[in-house]
């Protein structure tokens, strides 16, 4: 369970996020949706501590991430961000198996290499174990991003736009990976996405903000309707029932 | 395969370094080494060994200092010596010469380590408040930086006669050592290793900041610790055998081109090829006008020179 509460964070005077408090609960997938801007990053790196607040606090598990130590924390917490500029050139596989850092210290176990080769072969990355992350597809890079997230074995797990650089098959194949992080390993998975629908198809609750304020949160069931897309985004949304599915068409 | 490798590399090393003590003016082979007499004992234990460990300690500690600089400001091309950092240690030499009496190896190390531990922060520092674009902008920075302070040092070194004496402190090169004024070059090995037993923070904080606070690690302080280490590592080397240029910058470019940039698997490598460069810059510069010695600053200069062009290159080819 993640709590949020209060949380306000400026940059040079705007604020970015105004006094938002927020109980995400264990377990299923939760999607922060909102317009550029909206403050879903932001909150996102706050309750990750990847961010200070500048008022306010969260709690995981009880634990307040500003004072936790970051090794506790990042048993129990993972983080990915959108921007992933890395240099460095590592094998995929030293890659995800940097996801066991928290755990191990670097001194990989037996299980370990265990939850290693798991992770790999759940995101499908076998045959590019021993690829340089520079010889990569973007979107091969991000499955091994988010399998090394995974592999840091926690209840909670953060991503940011973790549809970032893939296409269709992609998107749909790592929405399916993440669905079964939530539904089969029981993992809370927090994800900041900018698709409506994507976050009406695959997620079990909705965070919907504005301007650095939430406007409304709940089962993902009762955001999807015209009235709270249009609040949120500022367009007339129709919301078509297809296929057992709230899908949002906007071009009307 | 690899570590055959490695394996092969290091009984190269090893026979080089043995192969290394019989070289010079002094009558020595490895006969002798059964039953030396006593001019011979003396050459050996007061002159070649130490020269051979300076080598080892030196070239290793270096490279490993290179290693870790460019992978926390996570630029290839920022090393001791594109830092500023060397031209700090100089500026610290001749500032305890000046004021603090430092004739004694000890004074000159400590204000040396002071001013590269100054130096350092201070280029990191700059570099956080600038917007970079590229790369190759911020060795630019530090080398201008490092000119700055070069200009300074050779400005006091001329006003009080020292700019002789500057030039044998600051140019590498080991025909100095002997038995009683190297040993505190065994102080980088100490760093070094702490260096390894970090390796992997250094690898997690390369990654970028939020990586390595995703994985629980405190991004500033290994930062901070890293480039500390590579400050006392220049430091130390500068003051006991002078600057071998481009070493702690070509050495580790090769090896991470080669091996990536797991530090684990890649920081012992980098610390035995630094060596060996060293030692065969080491042994050209003693057999090239034999039987007069060239510094092996200069030698490491040339070769260093011709592969960073060679680097400059590669990486210009694989961008495209």
């Amino acid at each position: 369970m993640i709590e949020i509460e209060s949380v306000t964070k400026a940059y040079g005077g705007v604020r970015v996020l105004d006094d938002v408090s927020l109980t995400i609960p264990t377990g299923g997938i939760t999607s922060l949706i909102g317009a550029n801007g909206a403050g879903k990053s932001t909150l996102l790196s706050v309750a990750a501590r990847l961010l200070p607040a500048d008022s306010g606090r969260v709690r995981v598990d009880g634990m307040d991430v500003a004072t936790t130590p970051g090794p506790v924390l990042a048993r129990r917490l993972a983080v990915l961000r959108q921007e992933n500029a890395m240099s460095v050139r590592l094998t995929v596989r030293e890659l995800v198996a940097f996801g066991r850092f928290p755990h191990s210290g670097g001194r990989l176990t037996r299980e370990d290499h265990r939850l290693v080769d798991e992770a790999m072969a759940w995101f499908e990355l076998g045959p590019l174990a021993d690829r340089h992350l520079d010889q990569l597809s973007g979107g091969q890079r991000q499955r091994a991003y988010v399998a090394m997230v995974m592999c840091q074995g926690t209840d909670h797990v953060l991503l940011d736009e973790p549809l970032n650089n893939l296409d269709m098959r992609h998107a749909v194949q790592m929405m399916r990976m993440l669905r079964g992080m939530a539904d089969e390993l029981g993992r809370t998975v927090v994800l900041v996405v900018h698709d409506v629908n994507v976050a009406s198809c695959y997620s079990d609750r909705i965070v919907a903000m504005r301007e650095g304020q939430l406007v409304a949160e709940g089962p993902t069931d009762e955001l999807m309707t015209p009235e709270l897309l249009r609040k949120v985004f500022d367009v007339e949304v129709e919301v078509h029932e297809l296929a057992g599915r709230r899908i949002g068409v906007p071009w009307s | 395969m690899q570590r055959r490798h490695v394996a092969v590399a290091l009984a190269a090393l090893v026979l080089a370094a043995f192969a290394s003590l019989f070289l010079g003016v002094s009558d020595l082979t490895p006969a002798d080494l059964v039953d030396p007499d006593e001019a011979q004992a003396r050459v050996l234990w007061t002159s070649r060994v130490p020269r051979l460990l300076a080598i080892l300690l030196a070239g290793s500690a270096m490279a490993v200092a290179g290693l870790v600089m460019m992978h926390l400001t996570r630029n290839r091309f920022v090393s001791p010596q594109t830092a500023g950092t060397t031209e700090w240690v100089g500026l610290g030499i001749v500032v305890a010469t000046l004021w603090f009496g430092g004739t004694s190896v000890l004074g000159k190390m400590s204000i040396g380590v002071l001013f590269a531990l100054a130096g350092t922060a201070f280029f990191v520092w700059l570099l956080q408040r600038m917007v970079l674009t590229d790369v190759v902008v911020v060795p630019l920075v530090g080398i201008l930086l490092g000119g700055v302070v070069s200009a300074a040092t050779t400005f006091l070194a001329y006003r009080f006669d020292l700019l002789q004496s500057m030039d044998v402190w600051m140019n590498g090169d080991f025909s100095g050592v002997l038995a009683g004024r190297y040993e505190l070059l065994w102080l980088v090995l100490a760093a070094t290793v702490v260096a390894y037993l970090w390796a992997d923070r250094f690898s997690v904080a390369g990654m970028g900041e939020s990586f390595a606070i995703n994985l629980g690690v405190p991004y500033t302080r290994v930062v901070m610790v890293g480039l500390a280490i590579a400050s006392v590592v220049t430091a130390i080397v500068v003051v006991s055998v002078g600057s071998i240029p481009f070493l702690g910058l070509v050495v580790p470019n090769l090896v991470t081109l080669a091996m990536g940039d797991n530090l684990r698997r890649v920081l012992p490598v980098t610390a035995l090829t630094g060596a060996a460069f060293v030692l065969a810059c080491d042994v050209l510069a003693r057999t090239i006008r034999y039987p007069y010695e060239v510094p092996v600053g200069m030698i490491g200069g040339v070769i260093g020179g011709v592969l960073f062009i060679w680097l400059l290159l590669r990486a210009r080819k694989r961008a495209l």
